[in-house]
């Protein structure tokens, strides 16, 4: 029988599966809740993106449900689209654009009132620091103001839940915190984030709740002192307690 | 092994660096492809040698005292060859000051950057032979088979011109590097090779046209007035054709001559061939404004994508330059389109097919632009919109652009002869479409930048793809001409599509 979700979580993803040469994804089941900032942590090649890509349509499951503020993102991709964001570590610009180009064209595809957009853009332009290379082209700017670029367009079209790979690799101290500052504002406004990141001094200070995934399964969930506990050392950073529990994983793997 | 920061050692580390590239180039990367890639290399040569028996059948062979007739006709397909040596050149001077990713190593390793670029001009030079000598190559062997072993001396001939089209093409870059900077240089340099490579070949074309209202470019070689206007058979000027029929006199002239010119060239240029780079490499970090006083527009997705496409096509100066090549090929049409403006007996009917066939080749490197080309595919995969809107915004784009390049072609063929542009408007649209879907279905994520590679991602979208502008060609020019033999080329074009629809990769 077909799960049904639940709506007050902002993603749902029950069973989910996805082999490549080996299982990716193993029967993982995650939820977020509306309005929560979740950081998604994990070894490399333990399916992180893998999962994140299959949310946002990019990768086709091999099993399981996915749901998007109780959204059948199977079913209806579409819907579940239009009401999403994807930031991927290596930002998707034109060279060719000006910021304000691209997010007219972002504006365009999420099919957003131009007037609307338009002020919009104008805004996360000036909030990001982008506002006097609004119309340079792309093709000079430095992996930061690329990757801010990438982030205000994912912002223009107003997404409910914004799921972002690694947003912060190559960022400079300034242009990380900006980008921080810009994802919990959202969280403050009302919105989902859902973010993978091996920085985990982070997901440490601005998560709501982590999830730690390795081969595939989520191993472990929930606050800082929520791990410390199932890793059995409550003086643990972050950073010791997600060794602990990887570790612990794997033995038992 | 020979010592590290030698000349010889640069060229070794040049030579493994160009034959790496270009197996790369032949087998898209794939190891797989190793074995398929030699033998489509062999089966090309034998290709080409079945082809110089065929073009080659009726020639005959003067001997050692060759007439005018034979000295124009040699002049004239080596000055094409040598016109084609030149563009090839110019690509590889500019990519080596703009996308070659070592400049940063070798500029900061404590050796004299002289060194480094003599080889590597060098390392041009014979790459623009070997590419010269294996499409020529097949015709020196026939005449060396049918006319005797004094043929052969025409690899000596090709090696020269290598070396003097290589000299050429480093000293206009260069003299563009100063003329107009780096930033414009390069996409100028790009439209100057593009020229030179068509220029001879149109040219010859043109004349053609003007003098005996033909579009066949032997015409005016084998024309009695460019052979009487042209100096005697004893002139220096024939030298180069007459050493390659084997006159060593001739041969050893045009070897010095040439080898004199690349060693200037080397000498010269490789000192300052480091700072060019060097200015080069700070085109990238340039900033370029785009002055917009509207805000943005009210855009449908497909019409955002349709736009989106356009001004990236419009933006990108270096295909402007692979544009221009379609562009210049249809001068030819377009000249004998005027001159034959009036006329009633119906020989715009050639014009169809040269329209189709053009329209289906610009759409294959548009629609490789716009799908396989795309910057951001996970920004238009993950946008809320079904992928077949955004198959069919693409095409739209790819038909659009064809549309304004050939618009002008199509409306003096109209004010013409309505029917024939009707029918190449449809065989255009068909082709486009055909040409758009070929490489939809064979599309490989690529950066833009490697628009010059995507012949080798998959031969056959290649061959598909040119069979089906020639199958679509074929059917127009006989719709046009009103055959009913229509239907086969025709049916040979939807069979090319079934045939590539049936081989496309599984996603």
């Amino acid at each position: 029988m077909k799960h049904r979700p639940e709506a007050d979580f902002a993603l749902d993803i029950r069973g989910l599966v996805k082999r490549f040469d080996r299982p990716a994804v193993d029967a993982l089941d995650l939820q977020v809740k509306t309005g929560e900032f979740y950081a998604l942590v994990g070894p490399n090649g333990a399916g992180k993106t893998t999962t994140l890509r299959m949310v946002t349509g990019l990768l086709r499951p091999d099993a399981g449900a996915i749901f998007v503020a109780g959204i059948d993102a199977l079913d209806n991709p579409v819907a579940a689209k239009s009401i999403m964001a994807w930031v991927s570590d290596e930002p998707m610009i034109y060279d060719k654009l000006t910021p304000f180009e691209y997010l007219e064209f972002v504006a365009g595809l999420w099919r957003v009132d131009h007037r609307f957009a338009e002020s919009h853009a104008r805004e996360l332009l000036d909030w990001l620091g982008l506002a006097p290379h609004a119309h340079e082209r792309c093709e000079g700017f430095s992996k930061g103001m690329r990757q801010k670029v990438a982030l205000a367009g994912a912002l223009v079209h107003n997404p409910k839940v914004i799921i972002l790979d690694e947003p912060l690799t190559g960022l400079d101290a300034g242009s990380a915190r900006q980008v921080k500052s810009v994802l919990r504002e959202r969280v403050n406004a009302g919105g989902t984030v859902i973010m993978t990141t091996h920085i985990l001094e982070v997901a440490e200070r601005m998560a709501d709740r982590i999830g730690i995934i390795a081969r595939g399964k989520l191993i472990a969930e929930g606050t800082l002192k929520e791990l410390q506990a199932q890793a059995g050392k409550t003086e643990f950073t972050l950073e010791d307690t997600f060794l602990a529990l990887v570790a612990k994983e794997a033995v038992a793997a | 092994m020979s010592s590290p920061a030698t000349l010889t050692w640069f060229a070794r580390h040049e030579f493994r660096i160009a034959w790496r590239d270009w197996v790369s180039m032949m087998t898209a990367g794939k190891r797989t492809r190793a074995y398929v890639a030699a033998f489509g290399l062999v089966g090309f040569v034998a290709f080409l040698h079945g082809m110089a028996i065929l073009a080659l059948r009726n020639v005959d062979d003067t001997g050692a005292d060759p007439s005018k007739f034979a000295l124009v006709m040699i002049s004239g397909c080596a000055l094409l060859a040598w016109a084609l040596m030149i563009s090839q050149a110019m690509e590889s001077v500019t990519r080596a000051f703009y996308t070659r990713s070592d400049l940063d190593l070798i500029l900061s390793s404590p050796i004299a950057a002289r060194r480094v670029f003599s080889v590597r001009i060098l390392t041009m030079a014979i790459g623009t032979v070997l590419m010269a000598a294996l499409l020529a190559g097949p015709f020196i062997n026939i005449m060396a088979m049918w006319h005797g072993s004094r043929w052969l001396a025409a690899y000596g001939v090709v090696m020269s011109m290598g070396a003097a089209a290589t000299a050429l093409a480093v000293a206009l870059t260069i003299a563009l590097f100063r003329t107009i900077g780096p930033k414009r240089t390069r996409l100028i340099a790009q439209i100057v090779a593009a020229v030179i490579g068509a220029a001879f070949v149109i040219g010859l074309q043109i004349a053609a046209i003007m003098s005996y209202g033909k579009l066949s470019r032997l015409a005016f070689l084998q024309s009695d007035t460019l052979v009487t206007h042209t100096p005697d058979p004893d002139s220096i000027f024939w030298w180069p054709a007459r050493a390659m029929m084997g006159d060593q006199v001739a041969l050893v002239a045009v070897c010095a001559v040439s080898l004199f010119l690349l060693a200037t060239a080397v000498a010269v240029f490789s000192p300052r061939f480091g700072d060019h780079a060097v200015a080069a490499a700070g085109v990238s970090f340039a900033t370029t404004r785009q002055t917009r006083g509207t805000g943005f527009r009210d855009a449908s997705p497909r019409r955002a994508l349709r736009q989106k496409e356009w001004t990236l096509l419009r933006r990108d100066p270096w295909l402007v330059s692979q544009t221009l090549m379609q562009i210049l090929y249809l001068l030819p049409p377009a000249i004998f389109l005027w001159r034959s403006y009036g006329d009633t007996s119906g020989v715009y009917v050639v014009l169809v097919p040269v329209l189709v066939m053009a329209a289906g080749q610009l759409a294959g490197g548009l629609a490789w632009l716009a799908i396989s080309g795309e910057d951001a595919p996970e920004l238009v995969a993950t946008a809320p919109i079904p992928a077949s809107w955004i198959v069919r915004a693409k095409i739209e784009s790819v038909l659009g652009a064809v549309g304004i390049v050939f618009a002008p072609f199509i409306t003096a063929l109209a004010l013409i002869s309505p029917y024939q542009a009707f029918v190449s408007v449809a065989g255009m649209v068909v082709a486009v479409v055909a040409a758009t879907f070929i490489q939809l279905w064979f599309r490989n994520q690529a950066k833009r930048a490697h628009f010059r590679r995507r012949h080798t991602s998959s031969r056959i979208a290649t061959f598909t793809e040119a069979f089906s502008s020639i199958s679509w060609a074929a059917a127009a020019v006989l719709v046009a001409g009103g055959s009913w033999m229509a239907f086969l080329p025709a049916t040979g074009g939807v069979c090319v599509l079934i045939v590539a629809r049936a081989m496309k990769p599984r996603s």
